[in-house]
């Protein structure tokens, strides 16, 4: 055997090919040739090395591990001169470290521990190859080879894995509540149009990792004894759904969808639909409704989807991040996922955190962190040094969390207790300058607009809290109204058909608990103290800081300011709309809000 | 709108799908896109086509914010409604745009260039406030730069 100094490794893809990949490896033999090296380096090829469009042609060179890029023949001679003749390594041709900033998705913090999120930032999405070199699909190939379904279920179950989708139900019970039913034709479909407002971990996932989606549904497809899997997307998410189906495509052609996967007797497929905008449509039987093509309407149950779901099949319905975590947990182990996260809550969780925050984006932190760690260790703290007021969790069916509770552990059951819920993970940040009242009327709001009307507690009591709760922000509440909006709230949370009405009071429940006295100062008071709900305050110009200097008179967009240059000015509350720009051209801290 | 050019989209639409009732959505999407909206013929040409019954054609067109059965304008802008984008200065935004296009929500400009109307989570709120014109993205925006924005569409 030939012993060589040195390798040098060419990308040999179509792209680097298109851009003179084998002119590049025929005049490095050249060169090598007439330099008297050819003995000692040797040339190979191989697949992709960096990204083509960005570095193609490009090489590595060993034992050194170099990366030298964009290389054209021209640039050869010398390559070889200065780095195999002379040992210099050439950094005229090295990458170029591009910083690129993931705005969603920071380096994590010591809090933070990476599952789910594990392959995203890092693998190319639209290159199986790179899901596979992480390990991917060789659970898969594990289950297909070593396990019987029923042991599948049994992984799952022991792992203490919950739907991420928001309920937190035992993804094992689910699966194994499919596998009994005794029918030919199942179905596993993948719930990706469920995220809250602001809960972008879904797609983020479908968008940078979708083949760890597509091989958790092709074993709960196995485990549960079906052929054919849906992902049910978002509209919204044009982007997602584009990944998923060149994701199912290259699974395909290497024969790990479709008919005798991994030569097993196993046979499965996968298809994704796209909703068309609807909100409700993340309800799992409005979403079933959605995929046979009907209008998106939640229907009571029993029966569930595991007995009677998909064209009245036995379905499977998880989210994208419980599939997404299925391989992994496949691969580690149950006892190795069940070690991480609180007694009953297992694993980590995705978060979305938004608003007051300094670091906004996803975050991925073991149940049982609390939400100080959360909100000031991984969110760096509140903007501006400001304070904090409050913590939104779940989405618009979530509630508000107060100060007082900032050291609850998170998990399924404490926010449940303190009357919100996890929902798919959003987390919004609320500082002191929130009006606690105005996020329920926005919240209620929301929830009135995408209640698909089927049913009257939620078509028609959603539509009257939001009626009473705008009534209070614009100044005329009366007394009552509190008693009126708690009773309506337990009315629509006992009576709703899906969990679109039985969580939309949670909103004002919980800024009623925790918040109370704001709704008194609203209703009785005629305030608001946040100084946000306009019906409620007036903006007036201090004599001492106004220095008369016009920028509020001219910027007024109503003409409610008047005066002389130099002089006090004066605001007419009658013409003015409490717009607040003059408080923030005002250069003197001289308007006052009240 | 001319009769030939609605048949020739229901056509294409439905043959994309292979006339499968179960995609009636995704077939409506496609004719809401090429043609701007669902004509009502477009719906009656669908539901003979596929063998459903128009009520149910209706139903459905009706029943997702993506689906539109009234004309819309010639551009049409999404405004994130959600959470994330209100608490960082969305309603301030969203004064601008109705301010600036005298229209409410839902409705279209009397000359036909725009619609307004606002959209579920886009899950980009790390650039919220955020809106969509046709299928361009505008993200963190302050309601100052909203006559910049729209005067570069015609």
């Amino acid at each position: 055997m030939k012993f060589f100094r040195s390798h040098v490794l060419v990308s040999v893809d179509p792209k680097s090919l298109e851009r003179g990949a084998h002119e590049v490896i025929d005049a490095l033999n050249d060169e090598l040739y007439s330099q008297g090296l050819i003995d000692e380096v040797q040339v190979l090829e191989t697949s992709r090395i960096g990204d083509p469009l960005r570095y193609g042609p490009d090489m590595m060179v060993y034992p050194e591990g170099v990366h030298y890029t964009n290389l054209s023949i021209d640039d050869v001679p010398f390559l070889v001169q200065e780095h195999f003749l002379k040992g210099r390594i050439v950094e005229k041709f090295l990458e170029k470290e591009e910083k690129v900033q993931d705005e969603e998705l920071g380096t994590p913090t010591p809090k933070e521990l990476r599952i789910v999120l594990r392959n995203c930032g890092k693998i190319d999405p639209n290159n199986i190859e790179d899901y596979i070199s992480e390990e991917g699909y060789l659970a898969l190939g594990k289950i297909l080879a070593d396990y019987t379904p029923e042991e599948v279920v049994q992984v799952i179950l022991d792992s203490g894995l919950r739907g991420r989708g928001g309920a937190g139900f035992p993804t094992g019970k689910k699966w194994q509540f499919a596998r009994v039913s005794q029918t030919k034709t199942k179905y596993v479909i993948c719930n990706a149009d469920e995220g809250d407002p602001g809960a972008f971990m879904n797609r983020r996932i479908l968008e940078s990792d979708p083949h760890s989606v597509v091989e958790g549904m092709i074993i709960a497809g196995y485990a549960i004894g079906a052929s054919m899997g849906y992902i049910y997307c978002r509209a919204e998410y044009p982007l997602a759904v584009k990944t998923m189906n060149i994701a199912i495509q290259q699974a395909r052609e290497l024969g790990l969808l479709g008919k005798n996967i991994l030569g097993s007797s196993f046979s499965f497929d996968l298809e994704v639909r796209m909703g068309a905008g609807a909100f409700v449509c993340g309800e799992e039987t409005a979403l079933m409704a959605s995929i046979e093509g009907s209008r998106g309407e939640p229907r009571p149950r029993p029966p569930f989807p595991a007995v009677k779901g998909l064209w009245g099949q036995p379905s499977n319905i998880n989210n994208v991040e419980t599939y997404a975590t299925v391989p992994i947990i496949v691969l580690k182990g149950a006892k190795w996922y069940a070690s991480i996260g609180t007694e009953k809550s297992k694993g980590t969780k995705t978060f979305a955190l938004a608003g007051d925050v300094v670091n906004t984006g996803l975050i991925e932190v073991p149940f049982g962190t609390t939400l100080r760690e959360i909100v000031y260790d991984v969110g760096g703290g509140i903007k501006d040094g400001k304070q904090l007021k409050a913590v939104q969790t779940g989405g618009p069916m979530g509630g508000c969390i107060p100060t007082e509770y900032i050291d609850t552990p998170v998990d399924y059951e404490t926010l449940s207790e303190l009357g919100s819920i996890m929902g798919s993970g959003g987390i919004i940040i609320m500082d002191e300058d929130t009006c606690m009242v105005d996020i329920a009327r926005f919240f209620m709001e929301f929830t009135q607009d995408e209640s698909c009307g089927k049913c009257v507690p939620c078509r028609i009591g959603t539509r009257r809290i939001l009626e009473i709760l705008t009534r209070i922000c614009d100044g005329n509440g009366r007394d009552g109204d509190i008693e009126t909006l708690e009773f309506l709230s337990q009315q629509i949370k006992a009576d709703s058909l899906c969990g679109l009405g039985q969580g939309a009071p949670n909103p004002v429940e919980t800024t009623l608990k925790y918040f109370r006295d704001e709704y008194v100062a609203h209703i009785y008071d005629k305030k608001c103290p946040a100084k946000v709900c306009k019906g409620l305050i007036t903006f007036s110009i201090l004599d001492g800081p106004c220095t008369g200097c016009t920028v509020c008179a001219r910027n007024c967009p109503v003409n409610a300011i008047s005066g002389e240059r130099r002089q006090t000015h004066a605001i007419d509350p009658d013409i003015c709309i409490r717009c607040g720009i003059c408080a923030q051209v005002c250069n003197f801290n001289a308007i006052s809000i009240n | 709108m001319e009769k030939d050019k609605i048949e020739q989209a229901v056509q294409s639409a439905v043959d994309r799908y292979d006339a499968n009732r179960a995609e009636l959505i995704p077939i409506l999407n496609d004719i809401n896109r090429s043609l701007g909206y669902l004509p009502r013929e477009a719906l009656a040409e669908v539901g003979q086509r596929l063998k459903t019954p128009p009520s149910k054609v209706m139903s459905v067109a009706t029943f997702y914010r993506m689906l539109s059965v009234e004309k819309m304008g010639r551009h049409v802008i999404q405004f994130c409604e959600s959470a994330p984008c209100h608490v960082v200065g969305g309603k301030a935004v969203w004064d601008s745009l109705r301010e600036t296009l005298e229209i409410e929500a839902g409705e279209t400009t009397p000359d036909g260039k725009w619609t307004l109307t606002t959209v579920s989570c886009l899950g980009i709120c790390g650039v919220g406030p955020v809106m969509v014109i046709d299928d361009e993205v505008f993200g963190s925006l302050t309601p100052d730069q909203i006559p910049g924005i729209l005067s570069k569409f015609n």
